[in-house]
C-alpha cells in the first residue's frame, strides 16, 4: 500500500496551475469565437465561407477527415500494440485513447458545420438510405465513438476506485464522483475478470471499427468520378495516412503532458524512442501508398491525371505538397533514424511537424480535385477557379481545434494521465521476479 | 469557300426534306396500323349494351357502336392529373433531349429564357454554353449543357436522404424540402450541372406565389425544384411544368436556331418546334452521342456531333462571356 502512496501522490490528477488556467481560457475564447462564426453562417448560409459550385467542399471536409484520421490512434497505439505484446505501452496509451475519445466526438460534430441545412439533420435518419457512402458514415461514427469511450472508460474503472479513497478526506465532493463512476469498485477477483474480459473484447473490436472507419471516410471520395479521387488505392491510403496523424498528435501530446505533469519518472527516453521508431514505420507505409497514388497515375500519364499531378508536382499547390510530403513525412524519417532525434525535445518538434503536415495533406486531397472538373469551369466569376478559406471558416476551424483541445485538456484535468493500477501492478511484478532472482 | 457553305446548306436543306417525307410516311403508316388495331377490337367485342335514350326508353346496342366522348377523356385526364405523382413522373413517358452542336452559334437565348423561366438569382445558371476545344488540333465549338437526366444517375446513388430521385419518365429532379445540402451529389456529378444556393435566393413574388399553390394543390409538378430554397441543391429540371401541359422546356423553344430537339424516347419522336424527326433514325444518321459515355451514366441527352457547321464558330465568340452565366440587374 505504500507504494500507492507514491504513485497516487505522482499521479492523481491535479488542479491547474496559472499556466493551465490562462491555457484554458483562451480555448474557451477561440471556441466561443468560432461558435459566434457559425451561428452567423447559418442565419446568412454558407455564402460566408470562400466555397462556391466548383469548390463545393472545403476546409470543413478536410478538417473532419483530419479528425478522423487522428482518431485512429486509438486502434494504433492501444489495439495493435497490445496485439503485438508491446508493454512499453503502458503510460501510452491513455494519452493515446484522451486523444481518440477528443478526436472522434469532433469529428461528429465538424462534419455538420459543413451541412448547407444543419436544421434537417434528423432527415437522416428519417429518410437515410444504405446506398449512400454518408449513411455509411452516420453508421460508423456513432459506433466509433461508443467503442473509444468504452476503450477510456473501462481501464478507469481500478483507477477511479483508488482515487475515490484518496480523496475521501481532502475533498468528499470529488471522491463521490470518482466513486460513482468506479461502478463501486473493490478490487475483487471478480469484478476483475469481467474487467480484463471487457477491455479484451473492445480491444480487439476497435480494430475493425477504426479500420471501417477510415475506410469510409475514404470511400466517401473513391466512390465519386473526380480525378484524383477516383482510385482503388485509396482505402489502405487513409487507413495508413490516418496512423502517421494519431501517432504524430500521440507524440506531441505526450511531451507535453511529460513536461507539464513532472512525468519523467513515468514516461521516459525509452517511451520516446520506441514511438520514434513507431512513427517512423507509419510514416514510411503512408510513403508507399503516397507513391501508388501520384507516381503511377504519372507513369500512364492519362489526361486528367496529369493536368490533377501536375497542379500538386509544380503547380499552385506545389509549395503545400512539397511541405506535406518533405517536411510531414521524409524529414521525420530521417530525424527519426538517428538515435538522438529520438529524445523527447526533437521528438516533440518532429510530432508538431507531422500533424501539422496531416492537416494540409487533408486539405491536398480535398480541394486541387475539386478545382479540376471533366467540363471546364466557365461562366461563373473568377474566383470561383480558386479556393483559399474565407475568415468565417479560419475562425470556425481553429475553433473546432480548440474545443478538440478543451476536451482533451479537461480529461487530463479529471483523469488520471497514466493508469495507476496498471503501474502498480507491472512494479509489483517486476519486484516479485527480483526477489525471485535475489533468493536463488 | 462560298461554294462549300452554299454546298453544305444545300445539302442540309436536302437531308430535311428526305428526313421531312419519311417522317410524313412513317406518321400516315402509324395511324393505318393504329386505326387497323382498333377496328379489330370493335369487331372483337360483340356484346350487347343497354343504353337510356334522352326520352327515357331502354335500348339495346351492339357495344361496337358505342363511342367514347370527349366530356368522358376529360374526366379521364383529371384522374391522370390527380393521380399524378411529382416523384413517379408521368405514365409510360421516356423524356430525352438532343442537342445538334452543328447548329449552335452561341446565341445564348437558351440560358436567357432558362434563367429567366426558373428565377435563377446566383451565380451560376442551370443551362450553360460551352466553349469547346478538346486539343490544340481539333476544331472548337459550343456546347450547350443541361441536367443530363441520367439512367444511372451518379447524383442519386450517393443521396443520403433520397431528395434527388429519378422518375419513370426520365426526369432527375430534387426534393429541396428534404434536401441536407451535403453537396454529394453535386461532387458525384461528372457534368458538374449542380449548383447550390449559398444564400437566401430571394425570388420575389415567385416564393409567395408558389408557396400558396403548394398548399392547395400540393402534388403539381412544379413543386419539385421551385421556388429555390438557401442552402440546398438546383439544377436543370427538364421544366416539368411545362411538359406536363405537353409544352416544349423553355430552352428548346427559346433557341433561335432549333439546336434542342425534346421528345419522348417510346414514342422515337423528337422536335425542335419546328420539326418533328424520328429519334433512332436521327441519332443513327448523325451519328448521335452521349457526354463521357465511358462513365456508364447512361444520359438521356444525346449529341449531334458540330460537322456540316451552318457557321463559323467564331461568330458565336462576341456574346462569350467566360466569368458570367447569369444577367444581373445593375
Amino acid at each position: 500500500m505504500k507504494n500507492y502512496d507514491k504513485l497516487l501522490n505522482d499521479l492523481a490528477p491535479q488542479k491547474f496551475g496559472k499556466k493551465g488556467v490562462i491555457w484554458t481560457i483562451s480555448l474557451i475564447v477561440l471556441i466561443v469565437l468560432g461558435i459566434a462564426a457559425y451561428i452567423d453562417q447559418v442565419i446568412k448560409g454558407q455564402m460566408v465561407t470562400n466555397m462556391n459550385d466548383y469548390a463545393l467542399w472545403g476546409v470543413y471536409i478536410s478538417n473532419f477527415v483530419f479528425f478522423v484520421a487522428t482518431s485512429f490512434v486509438g486502434t494504433v497505439a492501444v489495439a495493435v500494440l497490445r496485439l503485438t505484446k508491446n508493454n512499453w505501452r503502458t503510460p501510452v496509451v491513455r494519452i493515446a485513447e484522451i486523444i481518440a475519445v477528443a478526436a472522434i466526438i469532433m469529428a461528429g460534430l465538424t462534419i455538420m458545420i459543413d451541412m448547407g441545412r444543419p436544421d434537417r439533420l434528423l432527415n437522416l435518419f428519417i429518410h437515410g438510405r444504405m446506398q449512400s457512402p454518408i449513411t455509411w458514415d452516420v453508421i460508423i461514427i456513432p459506433t466509433a465513438m461508443m467503442v473509444c469511450l468504452l476503450l477510456l472508460y473501462f481501464p478507469l474503472l481500478p483507477d477511479f476506485g483508488l482515487l475515490n479513497k484518496y480523496y475521501k478526506d481532502k475533498q468528499p465532493n470529488l471522491s463521490k464522483w470518482y466513486g460513482k463512476l468506479s461502478l463501486n469498485w473493490t478490487g475483487s477477483e471478480a469484478q476483475k475478470s469481467i474487467q480484463s474480459k471487457s477491455i479484451q473484447i473492445i480491444a480487439i473490436l476497435i480494430i475493425p471499427v477504426g479500420f471501417m472507419l477510415q475506410t469510409i471516410d475514404a470511400w466517401l471520395f473513391s466512390t465519386l468520378y473526380r480525378v484524383g479521387w477516383d482510385s482503388t488505392n485509396l482505402g489502405a491510403y487513409f487507413i495508413s495516412g490516418a496512423a502517421v496523424a494519431g501517432v504524430g498528435a500521440l507524440v506531441t501530446a505526450t511531451y507535453v503532458l511529460q513536461k507539464v505533469y513532472k512525468l519523467e519518472d513515468y514516461i521516459t527516453d525509452l517511451h520516446f524512442d520506441k514511438l520514434g521508431k513507431f512513427l517512423v514505420l507509419v510514416c514510411l507505409i503512408y510513403l508507399y501508398f503516397n507513391l501508388n497514388e501520384y507516381l503511377i497515375p504519372q507513369l500512364t500519364s492519362k489526361k486528367g491525371a496529369t493536368t490533377h499531378i501536375n497542379v500538386l508536382f509544380v503547380g499552385e499547390y506545389a509549395p503545400l505538397f512539397w511541405f506535406v510530403i518533405v517536411g510531414g513525412l521524409i524529414v521525420p524519417v530521417i530525424v527519426l533514424l538517428f538515435k538522438n532525434g529520438r529524445k523527447p525535445l526533437p521528438m516533440f518538434l518532429i510530432g508538431l511537424l507531422v500533424v501539422a503536415g496531416s492537416w494540409w495533406k487533408r486539405y491536398l486531397i480535398v480541394t486541387p480535385t475539386l478545382l479540376h472538373p471533366f467540363l471546364p469551369i466557365q461562366g461563373v466569376p473568377e474566383e470561383w477557379h480558386h479556393y483559399f478559406p474565407s475568415m468565417h471558416e479560419w475562425v470556425i476551424t481553429i475553433g473546432t481545434l480548440a474545443m478538440a483541445l478543451l476536451i482533451i485538456t479537461i480529461l487530463v484535468r479529471y483523469v488520471p494521465i497514466v493508469p495507476i493500477q496498471k503501474t502498480a501492478d507491472e512494479q509489483e511484478e517486476l519486484e516479485l521476479e527480483l526477489n525471485k532472482n535475489t533468493t536463488k | 469557300m462560298k461554294n462549300n457553305n452554299t454546298d453544305s446548306r444545300r445539302k442540309f436543306l436536302d437531308k430535311g426534306l428526305k428526313l421531312g417525307l419519311i417522317t410524313a410516311i412513317g406518321a400516315i403508316g402509324l395511324t393505318k396500323i393504329a386505326s387497323k388495331l382498333n377496328a379489330k377490337n370493335s369487331e372483337a367485342s360483340t356484346g350487347k349494351m343497354e343504353l337510356m335514350t334522352t326520352d327515357g326508353t331502354i335500348i339495346e346496342v351492339d357495344s361496337s357502336e358505342v363511342m367514347e366522348m370527349d366530356h368522358s377523356k376529360k374526366q379521364k385526364k383529371q384522374e391522370e392529373q390527380e393521380a399524378y405523382d411529382v416523384r413517379e413522373g408521368m405514365p409510360n413517358r421516356k423524356f430525352v433531349m438532343v442537342i445538334d452542336l452543328a447548329k449552335c452559334k452561341n446565341a445564348l437565348k437558351c440560358q436567357t429564357a432558362c434563367n429567366k423561366q426558373h428565377y435563377i438569382t446566383g451565380e451560376h445558371a442551370w443551362l450553360k454554353v460551352y466553349k469547346m476545344q478538346e486539343d490544340e488540333d481539333t476544331a472548337p465549338y459550343w456546347m450547350p449543357t443541361t441536367c443530363m437526366h441520367c439512367d444511372h444517375p451518379a447524383c442519386v446513388t450517393v443521396c443520403p436522404v433520397d431528395a434527388t430521385f429519378k422518375r419513370r419518365d426520365g426526369l432527375v429532379l430534387i426534393d429541396n424540402e428534404r434536401c441536407i445540402g451535403c453537396r454529394f451529389c453535386m461532387a458525384a456529378c461528372p457534368y458538374s450541372t449542380r449548383v447550390f444556393n449559398w444564400k437566401e435566393p430571394n425570388q420575389g413574388e415567385i416564393t409567395m406565389l408558389m408557396d400558396m399553390e403548394h398548399q392547395t394543390e400540393h402534388n403539381s409538378a412544379e413543386f419539385a425544384g421551385l421556388p429555390s430554397v438557401k442552402g440546398t441543391v438546383d439544377k436543370c429540371d427538364f421544366c416539368p411544368h411545362a411538359i406536363k401541359d405537353n409544352e416544349l422546356p423553355h430552352c428548346v423553344t427559346a433557341c433561335p436556331n432549333g439546336v434542342f430537339y425534346f421528345g419522348d424516347k417510346y414514342e422515337d419522336t423528337v422536335t425542335n418546334g419546328e420539326e418533328t424527326l424520328i429519334l433512332s433514325k436521327l441519332l443513327a444518321d448523325k451519328h448521335g452521342y452521349r457526354l463521357m459515355e465511358g462513365l456508364g451514366t447512361k444520359p438521356s441527352v444525346f449529341y449531334l456531333p458540330p460537322v456540316d457547321r451552318l457557321v463559323d464558330f467564331k461568330e458565336g465568340l462576341e456574346s462569350f462571356t467566360d466569368y458570367k452565366s447569369v444577367d444581373k440587374p445593375e
